[in-house]
């Protein structure tokens, strides 16, 4: 990770600037452009190995044999996915996992033409959050629409799962290549 | 419900992007020129409350203990509150609770971001707020939850993009009239609705900027209060809410923790009627739509009424309600904390009539500000009156 530092000939000045009588001062392009400014780079070596959990796991082994697994709360009557092992309304365990469909509705999209570090791309991606049928209206996940004209991507719309091969399922949210519509 | 707790002083720093200053300067200007205002010294404050969001932006861990001089907290009690976006409204409550309890007579409330120090862009830092697990690995974007949910906001109540964006244009020609405002400008709905496409519906004129900046209050009981000022604006109400984690299981077109939150800070200021009993408000407007998904969620009118409100110019600053008169994040800027506890001061210059010309109209005795942060889920609420 880079560290900017204000070196190079850039004087620190003793007392914000005042205008208006808010102190603080910003770093002007061509500060950046004429290296003023000292940067530093560092590469981070965070790993972490995360538990997926008892819900998750089921979840992702599910996927790798092509399934999309929901649970069940008996007292208030939801199907809920991502499943997890706990009903957070009725703050009980849940009674029973279901098997849902690989179809859905899109209940939410957007156009995203940019990458996460701010860089533009041309050919949009098109995230969604698709409620799964078999669960109950408005559960939802999220995941990336594709073989669709994004001209022609609507809320409501109906679409169904395109999976990986099953040889090159590794039990992630990925096997899942995206979803297309139905 | 505890004792009667004030603001009586504030201060800022400009909102700029990519300060020179350090994350402790900047709290430390902010600071100083809070207890200046009240002609107060720091060995009359009994603790400290520290609002700033996540490490990551800064590369520094515990970065409220390392910002903790800049904020006046050296040999005192001191806490640091994180609650995402929400953290600079949620410091206030933060700080009522400590002096309302009696434990502290007075406290410092300071928050600071610095947004800038995270390269190449300080979205990469936001990216761990997904799943680790099931949302990871698409390789998300953070504008995609902002995308998801004004889509279904204007889909829900079949909104144009136009009268989303008048937010826009509102708050960022409010903010030409403040002093510390980074992006106050003259801008038209034209200019909002041709700016470049980011992720369908928001466009780059829909998104407050990155910045850097510290705001800090002094808060004090009644009867500091009444000694250091002549116009103390009381902390009336308080209330914070969480909703679920699980985002893609919400109905993403109402945002209910606020309307818990506010129902919460409501019922202790004994408001009933907000519409009517409300002012001035400034709601957390990072996203243009946001602005009016919690002037819904506030209470402030019927859900999917916001926009004609906004239209007919109920929320301007010489309007009947005018909401965000400082210039809000899209205008002022957006150093998250900061940012927030830059609402709660805004109101405290208003009710006061120090706000110069950015004064609102009407005359104002009561006022709300809310944050919103981390997965879609915070609301934080603050009322205060004259």
């Amino acid at each position: 990770m880079p560290i900017r530092g204000s070196g190079g000939g850039l004087a620190a000045s003793e007392k914000p600037k005042l205008d208006g009588g808010f102190p603080g001062t910003g770093l002007s392009d061509e500060d950046i452009k004429e290296g003023k400014v000292l940067t530093t780079r560092w590469k981070a070596d965070a790993k972490y190995g995360w538990d997926a959990g008892v819900a998750i796991s089921r979840y992702l082994a599910g996927l790798k044999e092509g399934k999309i697994l929901g649970v069940r709360c008996h007292k208030c009557g939801r199907t809920m996915v991502p499943p997890r092992i706990f009903c957070e309304w009725c703050f009980r365990n849940i009674d029973e996992w279901v098997e849902l469909k690989d179809t859905g509705t899109v209940n939410t999209f957007s156009l995203c033409y940019v990458t996460w570090d701010v860089k533009r791309i041309k050919e949009p991606q098109i995230p969604a959050v698709i409620e799964i049928d078999g669960a109950s209206k408005g559960m939802g996940i999220m995941h990336l629409l594709g073989e669709v004209d994004p001209k022609k991507v609507y809320i409501g719309m109906r679409v169904k799962a395109v999976w990986k091969e099953p040889a090159e399922r590794e039990g992630a949210i990925t096997d899942i290549r995206y979803w297309k519509p139905l | 419900m505890g004792n009667r707790v004030a603001i009586v002083g504030a201060g800022m720093t400009k909102f700029v992007r990519r300060a020179q200053e350090t994350g402790q300067e900047l709290a430390f200007y902010a600071t100083k020129a809070a207890l200046d205002s009240c002609g107060m010294k720091l060995d009359q404050i009994d603790g400290v409350v520290l609002g700033s969001a996540p490490d990551t932006f800064d590369g520094v861990h515990m970065k409220g203990e390392y910002l903790s001089p800049g904020a006046g907290a050296w040999g005192k009690p001191y806490m640091r509150c994180y609650v995402g976006g929400g953290t600079g409204v949620f410091s206030v409550a933060h700080g009522w609770y400590h002096v309302a309890s009696g434990v502290f007579d007075t406290c410092l409330v300071v928050c600071e971001e610095k947004m800038s120090s995270f390269q190449p862009h300080p979205q990469g830092a936001f990216l761990t707020i997904f799943d680790h697990t099931t949302e990871r690995p698409l390789k998300p974007n953070l504008l995609w939850i902002f995308a998801l949910e004004m889509n279904r906001y204007m889909n829900t109540y079949g909104l144009r993009k136009e009268d989303i964006a008048r937010v826009a244009v509102k708050n960022k020609n409010n903010a030409i009239d403040h002093p510390a405002a980074q992006l106050g400008g003259k801008v038209t709905l034209d200019d909002i609705l041709n700016s470049e496409v980011l992720a369908w519906p928001v466009q780059r004129l829909d998104v407050s900027p990155v910045s850097d900046g510290a705001v800090a209050l002094v808060l004090a009981n009644e009867s500091i209060a009444r000694r250091v000022t002549d116009k103390p604006v009381w902390i009336e109400g308080v209330g914070w809410a969480l909703d679920t984690a699980y985002w893609t299981n919400r109905d993403l077109c109402y945002p209910r923790y606020v309307e818990e939150a506010a129902r919460m800070a409501y019922k202790m200021a004994g408001i009933t009627d907000p519409r009517h009993q409300i002012h001035i408000a400034e709601p957390y407007d990072p996203f243009d739509y946001k602005e009016l998904h919690h002037m819904e969620g506030l209470l402030l009118c019927g859900r999917g009424e916001a926009p004609q409100l906004t239209l007919d110019g109920v929320t301007q600053r010489d309007g009947e309600l005018p909401v965000c008169p400082s210039g809000g994040l899209l205008g002022v800027g957006n150093p998250i904390a900061a940012a927030g506890l830059m609402k709660v001061a805004e109101l405290f210059w208003q009710l006061r009539g120090e706000a110069g010309k950015r004064q609102v109209a009407r005359k104002a005795k009561r006022g709300v500000a809310q944050a919103w942060g981390d997965l879609m889920q915070v609301g934080a609420v603050v009322v205060v009156g004259i």
